[in-house]
């Protein structure tokens, strides 16, 4: 166990340098200069440039530029190349109103997947299954963008609620309870959207492995001794099929910092997502190499997490 | 005519090789056409296939039939199905069809010419991305299972350093030292050659040592590549590199062969223990046959599956591309920006939205469910169930 800690915590820590080196690469290779990002500005002259070069140690060999942005990375001190704040403050911001998407969205992803998952493996071949299977399907085959104005069309032309940003413009001093209500109908749309996918996903695996377990010969036992068929289902072939899942809760620790594009740029959500977008639109590269960095140690975390978790649950797995 | 020949002729059939009663095809479309929605999905497919290439004779070329660029801004959010005013537009003017089937846009563009234009998008855009990382898949995943578990010495790594550092120092325009190591890597090379001809002595051991396999190279690859977010990388590629629908699918299949190189890798490791390739392998047949004629077919099912739901997760990652403004430049219609352009008219245009929104929402499901019924044919232990 321990020795298996310590080779991952390694191996990992190998990957994260080399995903360092690529994304850094990727980004200072890329045709275009971060300098020459407005050339037609008047105020932009050539020493300007030339200052802006070397206050950002623009003017160094790449992997002298590697090492400072990685040291300023990890004492904190990185800023953006737009307005001077410091990378990780504005992080944490953007992130703070990304958390509520995340949040709601996994809680609905998490609580609506199982029950229609483990119905339709219980009722095979039934309308149910037939159903949800194909709305599952439909779910991850439509545009995120255009599932996002249907609803828009539906909620704003039937139930009249506000939709678009985190909350409705001047509302200065009305009461606590319509500032929260209007805050959670804003909430409402946004993170449905999000969760779609994950929930189709994941109660089609849920189907699969509730579908896996019930095959099982110690199911079969089950039955045959005459035991009332929920206590089958939920007893027996349940918290088997559940193993799996637990390792997924490691796995969604990278949706933390991806927030969608999409979604919030369609909602005005000023959220993770739409910070990266705005930081690639407008060649910000410490904000790019940041979110990168960062959410390549999420994806690390998480399956480290799922791991050891599968070692804690399943004691047939002694890695 | 004796006992003994008669009880020959009557056993010859017996004996002789038996053809299965179906052929391999006829097997799998009497399972497939169970599924009525995998084999919708088929159709559709077709359909989107026959619709993309006419819909590329139809709209290229210097006088297009249907020409998807054409402005008229008197007849501007037509809806779908109306009639041309011809009073008020010249000649060359008129629709095709002499309707404007899909409606037009929000300069008179005809929405029908311009989805056919963006269907063929769609399709290159889903089936170059997905050859790429197929491709690649394969490739990695080939080696990793079949020569996987051979060591990397340390010379060929130190070799591999100098000649890339090379590369890169005389790109970078260090030409001296550049080249000079290109040297000493290419000497050391020619040294390797005369080494494997058994013309020379061998290094002491220390330098030829091996490190680690080459199964390991590879899977570090792709659990690096896995820690990337995946639409975020592409958007920053795609941003930063030139606006050109090729770079769109060369990067969407760069950042998506992980899960090809695993499976191939998974099967492959499997294979090469059995006994078929065992048998091969006695017979003195090469490893480049025993990969490709009796390894791959064996293992390209679960590529073909997940090929074909990549198809369509590459349509809709397009879309979400030129959603975003990034992708085909402006003049060309591509099923996404026909959708960014409408969203700022959906209560006035709402067809601008739907109708390319339902042509994506209809592809990938068609895609999605084909791959599916694939999967449920082509895995025998899904089938039973």
């Amino acid at each position: 166990m321990i020795s298996f800690i310590g080779r991952s915590i390694v191996q990992k820590t190998v990957t994260l340098f080399f995903v360092s080196v690529v994304s850094f690469l990727i980004i200072y290779l890329a045709p275009g200069k971060p300098s020459q990002i407005d050339p037609m500005n008047p105020k932009f002259t050539p020493e300007m440039v030339e200052r802006f070069r070397k206050q950002f140690h623009l003017d160094e060999p790449l992997h002298v530029q590697y090492l400072l942005f990685y040291r300023d990375l990890f004492t904190g001190r990185t800023v953006s190349w737009k307005d001077n704040q410091p990378v990780l403050g504005k992080i944490w911001d953007r992130f703070l109103n990304s958390l509520p998407l995340f949040i709601v969205g996994t809680i609905l992803t998490w609580t609506l997947s199982f029950p229609v998952g483990i119905r339709s493996a219980i009722f095979r071949g039934s309308t149910f299954d037939r159903g949800s299977t194909f709305v599952a399907y439909f779910l991850i085959s439509i545009p995120g963008f255009f599932f996002a104005y249907l609803l828009i069309i539906l909620v704003v032309t039937q139930l009249h609620v506000p939709v678009i940003g985190m909350q409705t413009f001047g509302l200065g001093d009305t009461s606590p309870v319509h500032m929260v209500m209007d805050r959670i109908w804003h909430l409402v749309i946004p993170s449905v959207l999000g969760a779609t996918g994950g929930i189709a996903v994941l109660s089609r695996y849920v189907r699969g492995q509730m579908l896996e377990v019930e095959g099982q010969d110690y199911v079969r036992t089950a039955r045959a001794k005459g035991l009332p068929s929920e206590e089958v289902h939920y007893r027996h072939a349940l918290r088997n099929a559940l193993l799996p899942f637990v390792t997924m809760f490691g796995l969604i620790l990278p949706g933390l910092i991806g927030g969608s594009v999409i979604i919030e740029s369609i909602f005005s959500w000023p959220g993770m997502g739409r910070m990266a977008y705005e930081a690639i639109l407008a060649r910000d590269y410490p904000i790019i190499l940041t979110v990168n960095f960062l959410s390549a140690v999420l994806v690390l975390i998480g399956t480290f997490v799922s791991d050891v978790l599968y070692m804690a649950v399943d004691p047939r797995i002694r890695l | 005519m004796t006992p003994q020949a008669s009880y020959q002729s009557e056993a010859q059939p017996l004996d002789a090789p038996l053809a299965p009663q179906k052929s391999r095809w006829e097997e799998f479309w009497l399972l497939f056409k169970r599924n009525r929605l995998a084999v919708a999905g088929m159709v559709i497919f077709a359909l989107f296939f026959i619709t993309a290439i006419g819909g590329l004779l139809l709209t290229s070329g210097v006088d297009p039939v249907l020409d998807p660029s054409l402005v008229r801004l008197q007849e501007k959010m037509q809806p779908p199905l109306t009639q041309p005013n011809l009073d008020s537009l010249s000649p060359g003017q008129a629709p095709y069809l002499g309707t404007y089937l899909l409606g037009t846009d929000e300069l008179g563009r005809d929405v029908f010419a311009r989805m056919l234009q963006g269907a063929w998008v769609s399709l290159t855009v889903g089936f170059v991305a997905v050859g790429i990382s197929v491709l690649i898949g394969i490739f990695l995943g080939g080696i990793a299972g079949y020569y996987g578990q051979n060591h990397i010495r340390l010379d060929h790594l130190l070799l591999t350093g100098t000649l890339i550092g090379g590369a890169v120092m005389i790109a970078v325009g260090r030409i001296t030292w550049g080249s000079g190591l290109l040297v000493f890597g290419s000497a050391y090379l020619l040294f390797l050659f005369f080494q494997s001809q058994r013309q020379i002595e061998s290094l002491p051991p220390s330098i030829q040592i091996r490190t680690f396999t080459i199964d390991t190279l590879i899977m570090r690859l792709v659990d690096i590549m896995l820690c990337f977010p995946t639409f975020f990388l592409i958007l920053t590629v795609v941003a930063l590199l030139p606006a050109s629908i090729y770079n769109i699918m060369v990067v969407i299949g760069l950042t998506s062969w992980m899960g090809t190189t695993r499976f191939v890798r998974a099967e492959f490791l499997s294979l090469r223990e059995q006994d078929f390739v065992a048998a091969a392998r006695a017979l003195g047949v090469g490893d480049l046959r025993i990969i490709f004629r009796h390894m791959m077919p064996n293992a390209v099912a679960p590529v073909l599956v997940s090929a074909t739901i990549g198809i369509a997760s590459a349509i809709l990652t397009e879309a979400g591309l030129s959603f975003l403004g990034f992708g085909v430049p402006p003049p060309h219609a591509t099923w996404g920006n026909i959708l960014s352009d409408g969203q700022n008219y959906i209560f006035d245009a709402p067809w601008l939205t739907f109708i390319p929104g339902i042509a994506i929402l209809i592809v990938v499901l068609a895609f999605n469910l084909f791959g599916e019924g694939l999967r449920e044919v082509l895995n025998p232990k899904l089938r039973e169930r």
